[in-house]
């Protein structure tokens, strides 16, 4: 193989018009996506977004590489299609929490269970953004909007349990107000080698302002995102004085470092086989008001199901050799007719 | 058994018999016709089948819900049909007998398994009297046979539990057909020890059961004669028994070897499709990828995706599959990728009959979206051929860079017939260019990739795909410009485009074949038009019609989207025209829009193939009308 080219995000950038409203935090996804791409050493043509619908899944259009912008929902099953014909490649989803909880949660689930090689990107905004802000499967209860006027009355869904549940094998959550930890998770996706989940808060000024700024301003991080790092005790605050402890019932459960002592506290395993833990971090904060875990939850390596498949392909060729059309159509019991 | 003594029976020739054989779903009717059938292709008779089995997998014993059928005409000449009504009728219990006589030829042959008519199953059947002894068979010639009892007995010394030895009486009743008709056993036999290979006392009951079946007609002193079906005079080759199914999964490896472009297929499980789905996963050292998707939707998703990636996309289902499909097939139209959709039709409106046959999906096909979203449409007309239906729909899909929807059906998906096996040397060579450079120089002399810009003489887009340097672009489901491929939302522009889908494919109708004209009676005073299964039927109903005398063209068609050039001329030229359907009348109604002709509809919506008769009937009516 011969080296990769050095690039510059403008290599990245497509020549055509953002059309995201001004200040949506789409822009700074893309910027980071963009940023990223050159210090992933893949080539452009390698490269491939695949999208539904939403404002979210405008986004193949504004990078300068191969891209799908679907239909509403299908972006994880077309995207299946396409790793599973050219497992060679690198294949990015993009979705809003609409097209990839609601209409396409289902694809999502089973891409997530089978483990394909996707790096799939879901940018939760809490609303429908491109039809004008309904409400969305990750809306608080309570939500008034044009179709819920006296407020939404079911259940939200938490995107990282839903990808743990469904037995994702790298799920990690970000926001689009750090650049910087946008890009360690999404590079972080790249490099994982089967399906790669990356839940990214993503504020809409236009229909659901401020979701998350109660936690992602940047006078409120510290003491409101709690920082997931591998083999490293779960602790945040100002200075570092809560922690992350399981409780005796089992659940994951925010304490006074100085209350509990340094030992007491969860030491993060991303590696850990069993979802448990992974599950009762993402159960720790109700919704964007109180502390909430980002970062990597899980990243357990297992089989991956596009290479799953083209073994079995070359398994079957060294078997019986390279298919022969003359002898399938002989396969059945013959007779000549003279 | 009295002796043991071969006795000397006559032989007599029959041009043709139709045998339906007729059970309990767990009775093994089906695996029973299927080795009949068999049997009399290597004996190298024509033959087609009809196999109907009901929708429940295991309905309750012995009732009529449970029955199940397989119907096969074997013959010394050309066959087109399963046949009209059956010479002879295997029974295995009352409620096949009570389900099935109806479709016997007065005077026919009935062989039942007379331990099965006990009391609580000619209850269960809705008997209040046997029928064996009340006089109600008079019409018939019966023959009763302790089936059960016999199998029992040869089993006895085998090991065999008397239950499994009891399921074996299906190779009882094989065995005594194949004595009573003069089929070869060997090939049976053969069957039996290769299947049963690892499961060695069922091979021997079975064995023993089907040999004692042989033995009891040669000795039992019933039959008078036996009856042989000489071989047809069928043109000169190497044949194979194959089904729609089949056939059509090897018309999509032999397209893609020809196209030297890999097969995936994304499929979701119904019948009557599945079949496909499971042929295709033993595929894979053709280079065939299968993915059994979480729903409909995400099986033609991943076709589609797998087409972007530069292999032959292909989607099997069924009606109720092909309406989930819809809204990617439109996505298809708009990408201008290469994709097959394939449709086994069966029974609807919802789950209808998902064991019977119907074709009253053309309509879904040709407008079942949303938007103006044409897309070319070829159907398959017996179970060989949708081999060649295959590959046809495939070529189109392939060089016109299109969505294309196959038309099967239940009939052909299950009946077989015999097949003359083509010379792989001769199929079509249908390879595709890929997209390996720019082909625009922009006013600055820029070389760049333009993703719409058309090939003048097919009107297809180049198909690049990832991985090509140079050749990075985005397409999508929202309106383009043409060419560039940019979004673009202009008035103007968008009725240019939709402009451009439909031209698109009425285009193909430069690439396809003529019409297919049985016996160009020029002068004749009907026509009968088809498209799809009822090509069988309408042969043999033509057949007879002009044997009589009577002037009839048949006219078949086998591209319903676009439709062939010379079709208008064709129905033009008769003074009548006749539609036989499996719908009420779809693409009569077509034909009638299309050509401002008078076309009658003759429609049969009862999940059950039209019969020649009933079409040589129809034939009759409207000529002496
Ligand atoms: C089949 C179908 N149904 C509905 C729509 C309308 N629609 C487009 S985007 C969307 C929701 C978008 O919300 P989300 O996925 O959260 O993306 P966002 O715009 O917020 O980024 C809906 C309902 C559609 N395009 N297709
Ligand atoms: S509607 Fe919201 S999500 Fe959509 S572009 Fe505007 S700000 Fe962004
Ligand atoms: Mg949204």
């Amino acid at each position: 193989m011969t080296d990769v080219p050095t690039t510059t995000k403008a290599d990245w950038t497509s020549d055509q018009e953002v059309r995201w409203c001004p200040g949506c935090g789409d822009y700074s996804i893309l910027t980071a996506v963009q940023m990223l791409m050159p210090e992933l050493n893949v080539r452009r043509e390698d490269t491939v977004f695949v999208s539904g619908i939403g404002c979210a899944a405008r986004f193949p259009y504004y990078m300068n590489t191969y891209g799908m912008h679907g239909i509403h929902g299908r972006a994880p099953a077309l995207a299946t299609g396409l790793a599973m014909a050219r497992p060679e490649l690198h294949v990015w989803v993009v979705g809003g929490d609409g097209d990839m909880l609601s209409i396409g949660g289902n694809h999502l689930l089973h891409a997530l269970r089978r483990n394909v090689n996707l790096n799939i990107l879901l940018f939760n905004n809490q609303i429908y953004g491109l039809t004008k802000g309904q409400y969305s499967p990750t809306s608080e209860i309570g939500k008034v909007t044009k179709s819920t006027p006296a407020g939404s009355i079911d259940e939200p869904f938490n995107p990282v349990s839903v990808a743990i549940g469904a037995e994702a094998s790298f799920v990690a959550r970000t926001h689009d107000m750090d650049r910087q930890h946008m890009m360690d998770m999404f590079r972080r996706a790249h490099d994982f080698p089967g399906a790669s989940f990356v839940e990214v808060f993503q504020n809409c000024n236009v229909f659901n302002d401020g979701a998350f700024g109660a936690i992602t301003k940047k006078d409120k991080r510290a003491s409101m995102l709690i920082p997931l790092e591998h083999g490293q005790p779960i602790r945040f605050g100002e200075n570092d004085e809560n922690g992350v402890v399981i409780n005796p019932q089992g659940s994951a459960e925010v304490v006074n470092v100085a209350d509990v002592g340094e030992s007491a506290l969860l030491v993060h395993d991303e590696t850990r086989q069993d979802p448990s833990l992974a599950f009762a971090l993402s159960r720790l904060s109700a919704g964007p008001f109180e502390p909430t875990p980002i970062g990597v939850y899980r990243a357990v390596e297992r089989s991956e199901y596009a290479g799953e498949a083209s073994k079995q392909l070359a398994l079957a060729q060294e078997q019986s050799g390279p298919g022969d059309l003359e002898a399938l159509l002989h396969s059945r019991p013959t007779w000549e007719v003279s | 058994m009295t002796d043991t003594v071969p006795r000397i029976v006559g032989t007599r020739e029959l041009n043709r018999l139709v045998v339906r054989f007729a059970g309990d779903s767990g009775d093994g009717m089906q695996l029973t016709g299927d080795r009949f059938t068999s049997a009399s292709a290597l004996f190298g008779n024509d033959l087609a089948t009809l196999p109907e089995f009901p929708a429940e997998i295991r309905a309750p014993q012995g009732t009529l819900a449970g029955v199940s059928a397989f119907q096969v005409q074997v013959s010394d000449h050309d066959i087109t049909t399963p046949g009209d009504a059956p010479n002879v009728l295997v029974a295995m219990n009352p409620a096949a007998l009570r389900k099935e006589l109806m479709h016997l030829e007065f005077g026919g042959t009935v062989i039942v398994n007379q331990d099965a008519f006990v009391e609580r199953n000619l209850t269960k059947a809705g008997y209040d009297a046997d029928p064996l002894d009340d006089g109600s068979l008079d019409n018939y010639t019966l023959f009763k046979v302790p089936m059960t009892t016999i199998t029992k007995e040869v089993c006895k010394d085998l090991g065999v539990k008397p239950r499994d030895a009891e399921r074996s009486k299906n190779f009882f009743a094989l065995g005594l057909l194949s004595w009573l008709y003069s089929r070869p056993a060997q090939p049976t036999l053969d069957w039996i020890s290769a299947k049963f290979k690892r499961q060695q006392m069922i091979a021997d009951a079975n064995t023993a059961a089907f040999k004692a079946g042989m033995a009891f007609g040669e000795t039992a002193e019933l039959f008078d004669f036996t009856y042989e079906v000489k071989p047809a005079a069928l043109a000169p080759g190497t044949y194979t028994n194959v089904n729609g199914n089949t056939a059509l999964s090897w018309g999509l490896v032999a397209a893609s070897q020809q196209a030297k472009v890999p097969l995936f297929l994304g499929s979701y499980p119904i019948t009557p499709a599945s079949d496909i789905l499971h042929e295709l996963s033993q595929r894979k050292n053709f280079g065939v990828r299968t993915l059994q998707a979480e729903d409909e939707i995400a099986a033609v998703c991943a076709a589609l995706g797998a087409s972007f990636g530069g292999h032959l996309g292909i989607t099997t289902t069924s009606g109720p599959g092909i309406a989930l499909k819809g809204e990617t097939i439109g996505l298809a139209v708009s990408l201008e990728l290469p994709l097959l959709v394939i449709n086994i039709q069966r029974g609807g409106p919802s789950t209808g009959l998902p064991t019977k046959t119907e074709s009253a999906d053309l309509m879904q096909a040709m407008y079942g979206r949303h938007g103006e979203s044409p897309v070319p449409i070829v159907a398959a007309y017996s179970p060989s051929q949708c081999f060649f239906a295959a590959i046809e729909a495939a070529r189109i899909a392939l060089k016109y860079r299109t969505p294309v929807i196959l038309l099967s059906d239940g009939y052909l998906a299950n009946g077989s017939e015999p097949w003359l096996l083509p010379d792989v040397s001769t199929l079509p060579d249908l390879t595709v260019e890929f997209a390996t450079g720019p082909n625009h120089t922009k006013d600055d002399g820029t070389e760049v990739f333009w993703p719409y810009l058309r090939d003048p003489e097919t009107k297809a887009r180049p198909w690049a795909v990832p991985g090509t340097p140079g050749l990075t672009h985005r397409i999508g489901g929202i309106e383009k410009e043409d060419g560039t491929g940019n979004i673009n939302y202009e008035a103007d522009n968008h009725g240019y485009m939709v402009k451009l889908r439909e031209e698109r494919v009425a285009h193909i109708a430069n690439d396809i074949p003529p019409t297919m004209l049985d016996g160009d009676t020029g002068d004749a005073d009907l026509l009968v038009l088809g498209w799809g299964s009822t090509w069988g039927a309408i042969t043999s109903a033509v057949m007879r019609a002009r044997a009589e005398g009577r002037k009839v063209a048949h006219a078949h068609v086998t591209h319903l989207n676009p439709l062939p050039r010379d079709l208008g001329d064709i129905v033009r030229r008769y003074p009548k025209v006749l539609v036989p359907e499996m719908n009420l009348g779809q693409f009569c109604r077509i034909i009638r829009a299309e050509f401002l002709v008078d076309a009658q509809s003759v429609c049969k919506v009862e999940g059950i193939p039209f019969t020649a008769a009933e079409l040589h009937s129809h034939i009759n009516g409207v000529l002496d009308d």
